[in-house]
């Protein structure tokens, strides 16, 4: 799954130079003990194998790995990332490369970690409501396998599919659901990690709450930097005695703004409020032919789960709130088949962006949920100043913002335009008390962007944690924090759609 | 010598016996009354290369080890400030604020942090520096799991924030975790901002009286069965007579009937220790820790809740150490009491037998000076202490902060 080759763009993209066929000088002596490590269907020298590796999810980033392993145990993990400490040569890992930070953007004199062949789920233990995973597994696939039990694993990433969960633990994913479950850091109980000196590390295990320092709660979100998890012990929760999802259709983006302020102040706690505006339900129209409710200027999609009374109860407040923020039209579904039907719409929007406009970026901001109704406008007005057409489609529920913002790459100048209008609403992020990024990730894409959230010391005593780890500097070198080298590039543009997205195989939100 | 520590809105005075921590009087008491002074004296005690504690009301003082040096105690009960932001379910708090306030402030606008403190009358920093969290945690996850941005002054009087105001976030590393539970030895907790929860309309224990291992167990297990989605599920194992369990769900009126009907056939199926009753608050102390005497945290697999507190039982009564067991089952965190004035050789033989034989690990919370000075290792062996060193070595390279006092002598 990690070798779904990344189209080539029409917009320029950096990388490392073109013309070398073998692997590069530094790390030509390390290869003969790579493939002792990994055997010889676990090392890529070859520069057509290995620039199937050049990109993550956000395809703008690129660069040829200097070679690339696929291990297939902590063992050998831990063999490989030795190696890379002791001749001082960068690694970076990745899981299933769904990630849209580039994060795992390749270190063109570094080796590439690819986890995609350890995907054992090593045990589902009911009696303890937990699982036992290797990094490659599919988050999916964990709840493929506990679902026959009444369990699933809460993180949905839209790409859960196919991203890895030791991706997933790197990034700390969320995922629509995360407004009442929380993202992956909630759920991890035991990490064994391989330092960036090679070392096995066992962190917690199937009893939550270590002692110590909370390592296991650092490590995850730490996009890499602080080494690879090996092997994840994560909770699985009891599937929901009922879920209802309803959809609600409002003629105003303000007014579906105040049913989602509504529904919190009222005490509900849905399990997702995702929001979509006029543009993006006519794209996601023009997809799948979602039938959402004609004349709408944005729909809600909200998701409450739990007990079935209480999801009852909680159904009607919610129906009463929508319709007195202004709602003309709610369906409520509980059947799987006709929830789907309704989430069609909001799971298809951002590849149904991708048909109705040649190139795109995603943004991913996030603002406090009272000022949603605020930013809106502002993009809003942004968006008719430049020209640019903004599509919003958003977890409404905890203020994550993803505006896509359109433009035709043919058009000279129109990505600049673009980048302009998606580094704005970044700042009006910003200038709201919120984050740079709500679940994407900082990776090598908002690196530069750092230094606008949080103050030199702010920054300088991450770098020290980090130090604390990776003395070297070894593990995803310049990502996370902002360097001089890095700082100075352009933010990310996507062109067209991502390829999993195209293939069917993920989604992005 | 006075004069190095005068910083601008930071009151000085000699240390006093009441100031102790675990036994150690420090040489002088510092009380900022903002981080910015906190900054400052922090600062301070760098140049001149203090060693210092923190202190917020002074209820866990006597938990950890004690400190190998302490020059200068920091007290930070003025730090204390409320910043609430209800329409974000946000709420932005001083380190020195305390909890009861915090809640009181809170409950105003029908919102909780969905937190049981452990110790009545402490302060936000204090439950986040020791990092014990109660019942309700099955819930909504543990304290740590609730910070979303945090405001540390590290060793160097350097000020530095993580995370932010909003409840999803990712942007650079989650620095909090690492100082809740951290026992203040990686900086000085100035403020938190934490995610909320509306305060549910109704609630209701289900208890059930357990009068052997085997029927706790069988209970527990029935219960998993079911989906009313407690917010506490809790072990009450005493040394003498049968033990407990307590039931929390939270949720409308309408719709706990069910739930609560769901629970108690799941607790008592056949009715044999009598049927569950159900109460509409909460017991006087929940969660709620003994304020004397030695204590112990042990960590379990879920599923081995039952047998760990069974085994602590009879551990502790082969040497008639009259240990009271008591905890989340369904989280596996149980926390073990000792009465007061217990000798070093019952303690010690339940803290081993527990480590040992059960595998669990234990640490001792609150240790009494006899059990201290006898020498039993309050931590034990805690796994990643090499790289818990290498953290402490970076962010406190002089070991100035409550030096010994957690883990691995850090």
């Amino acid at each position: 799954m990690a070798t779904t080759a990344p189209h080539t763009p029409r917009g320029s993209a950096r990388g490392s130079a073109p013309g070398s066929s073998s692997t590069p000088g530094a790390l030509t002596g390390l290869v003969p003990r790579l493939l002792e490590i990994c055997g010889d269907d676990g090392v890529l020298t070859d520069l057509s194998q290995r620039r199937v590796y050049e990109s993550d999810g956000l395809t703008y980033h690129r660069s040829t790995p200097g070679v690339v392993v696929m291990p297939t145990s902590t063992e050998q993990v831990a063999a490989v990332v030795r190696l890379c400490a002791e001749h001082g040569v960068p690694y970076v890992p990745r899981g299933a490369g769904t990630g849209l930070s580039a994060g795992a953007l390749p270190h063109a004199e570094g080796v590439l970690l690819v986890t995609s062949r350890m995907r054992r789920i090593i045990e589902i233990d009911l009696d303890n409501e937990c699982a036992v995973v290797e990094p490659g597994v599919a988050n999916l696939d964990i709840t493929r396998a506990a679902g026959p039990h009444g369990y699933y694993y809460a993180p949905d990433p839209s790409s859960q599919q196919v991203c890895s969960v030791g991706g997933n633990v790197a990034e700390n994913s969320g995922g629509a659901h995360c407004l009442k479950y929380g993202f992956t850091v909630n759920h991890v109980r035991g990490l064994e990690i391989v330092t960036p000196a090679g070392e096995v590390v066992e962190l917690g295990g199937k009893a939550p709450g270590a002692h110590g320092y909370d390592l296991i709660g650092a490590f995850v979100g730490s996009e890499g930097t602080l080494g690879v998890a090996t092997r994840i012990t994560v909770s699985l929760t009891r599937s929901p005695q009922k879920t209802v999802t309803l959809l609600s259709a409002f003629t105003s983006l303000d007014a579906g703004g105040e049913a989602v302020s509504a529904i919190i102040s009222a005490g509900v706690l849905p399990s997702a409020i995702e929001m979509m505006d006029a543009l993006a339900i006519e794209a996601a129209e023009r997809a799948v032919a979602c039938d959402y409710p004609e004349g709408a200027a944005a729909v809600l999609v909200v998701e409450l789960d739990g007990p079935a009374e209480e999801v009852d109860a909680q159904l009607e407040r919610v129906t009463a709130l929508c319709a007195d923020a202004g709602s003309f039209e709610t369906r409520a579904a509980s059947g799987a088949e006709e929830r789907a039907l309704i989430w069609k719409g909001r799971k298809s929007a951002f590849a149904a962006v991708g048909r109705i406009s040649p190139a795109y970026i995603v943004q991913d901001g996030v603002v406090p949920r009272t000022a949603l109704g605020e930013v809106l406008g502002r993009i809003a007005a942004l968006s008719a100043e430049s020209g640019v057409r903004v599509a919003n489609v958003f977890h409404a529920g905890d203020g994550n913002l993803h505006p896509l913002v359109l433009f035709d790459d043919a058009e000279p100048g129109a990505g600049e335009r673009a980048e302009a209008v998606s580094g704005a609403i970044l700042d009006l992020c910003i200038e709201h008390g919120g984050s740079i990024t709500g679940e994407h990730g900082v990776g090598v894409d908002k690196a530069c962007k750092m230094p606008r959230m949080y103050d030199d010391a702010s920054l300088e005593t991450f770098d020290l944690f980090r130090r604390a780890f990776d003395p070297a500097g070894i593990a995803n070198p310049e990502k996370l924090l902002p360097t001089p080298r890095l700082c100075g590039e352009r933010p990310g543009v996507r062109t067209g759609v991502h390829p999993l997205v195209e293939s069917g195989e993920a989604e992005q939100f | 010598m006075r004069q190095d520590l005068d910083v601008e809105g930071c009151a000085l005075r000699e240390g006093a016996p009441g100031d102790a921590v675990c036994g150690v009087v420090p040489t002088r008491v510092a009380v900022p009354t903002d981080t910015d002074s906190l900054a400052g004296v922090m600062a301070a005690a760098h140049r001149r290369g203090l060693s210092v504690t923190v202190r917020g009301a002074g209820t866990a003082l006597d938990w950890g080890r004690p400190p190998r040096s302490l020059d200068l105690l920091v007290d930070v009960s003025a730090l204390s400030w409320i910043d609430h932001n209800a329409g974000d379910l946000v709420v932005e708090v001083g380190a020195g604020t305390p909890v009861a306030e915090l809640y009181a402030a809170l409950a105003a606008a029908g919102q909780r942090l969905s937190y049981d403190p452990v110790r009545a009358g402490g302060t936000v920093g204090g439950a986040l520096a020791t990092g014990v969290s109660g019942p309700r945690r099955l819930l909504s996850g543990a304290l740590r799991d609730l910070v979303i941005g945090m405001t540390v002054v590290r060793a160097d009087g350097v000020v530095a924030r993580s995370g932010g105001r909003v409840v999803k976030n990712v942007a650079g590393y989650d620095l909090a975790k690492l100082h809740t539970g951290g026992f203040g030895t990686l900086g000085v907790i100035a403020s938190v901002a934490f995610r909320l929860h509306p305060l549910p309309e109704s609630l209701r224990v289900v208890s059930a009286r357990v009068s052997s291992r085997s029927r706790a167990e069988q209970a527990l297990a029935a219960l998993r069965g079911t989906t009313v989605v407690p917010s506490a599920v809790e072990l009450d194992w005493p040394a003498e007579g049968a033990g407990r369990l307590d039931v929390v769900l939270e949720g409308t009126p309408d719709g706990l009937d069910a739930r609560v009907e769901a629970a108690a056939r799941a607790l008592a199926p056949r009715g044999r220790d009598g049927d569950p009753a159900v109460a509409e608050e909460l017991p006087e102390g929940w969660g709620l820790l003994p304020a004397e005497g030695t204590v112990a945290l042990v960590t379990a697999p879920p599923a081995e809740s039952v047998a760990a507190a069974a085994w602590v039982g009879e551990l502790s009564g082969a040497v008639d150490a009259a240990a009271h067991v008591r905890g989340s089952a369904s989280t596996g965190s149980l926390s073990v009491s000792f009465p007061p004035g217990t000798s070093s050789e019952r303690v010690g033989l339940v803290v081993d037998g527990v480590r040992s034989a059960g595998g669990h690990p234990l640490v001792l919370l609150r240790a009494e000076p006899h059990i201290r000075a006898a020498g039993i290792d309050p931590w034990g062996e805690v796994p990643g202490l090499e790289l818990m060193r290498a953290v402490k070595d970076s962010f406190d390279p002089g070991h100035r902060l409550s030096p010994g006092r957690f883990a691995g002598g850090i």
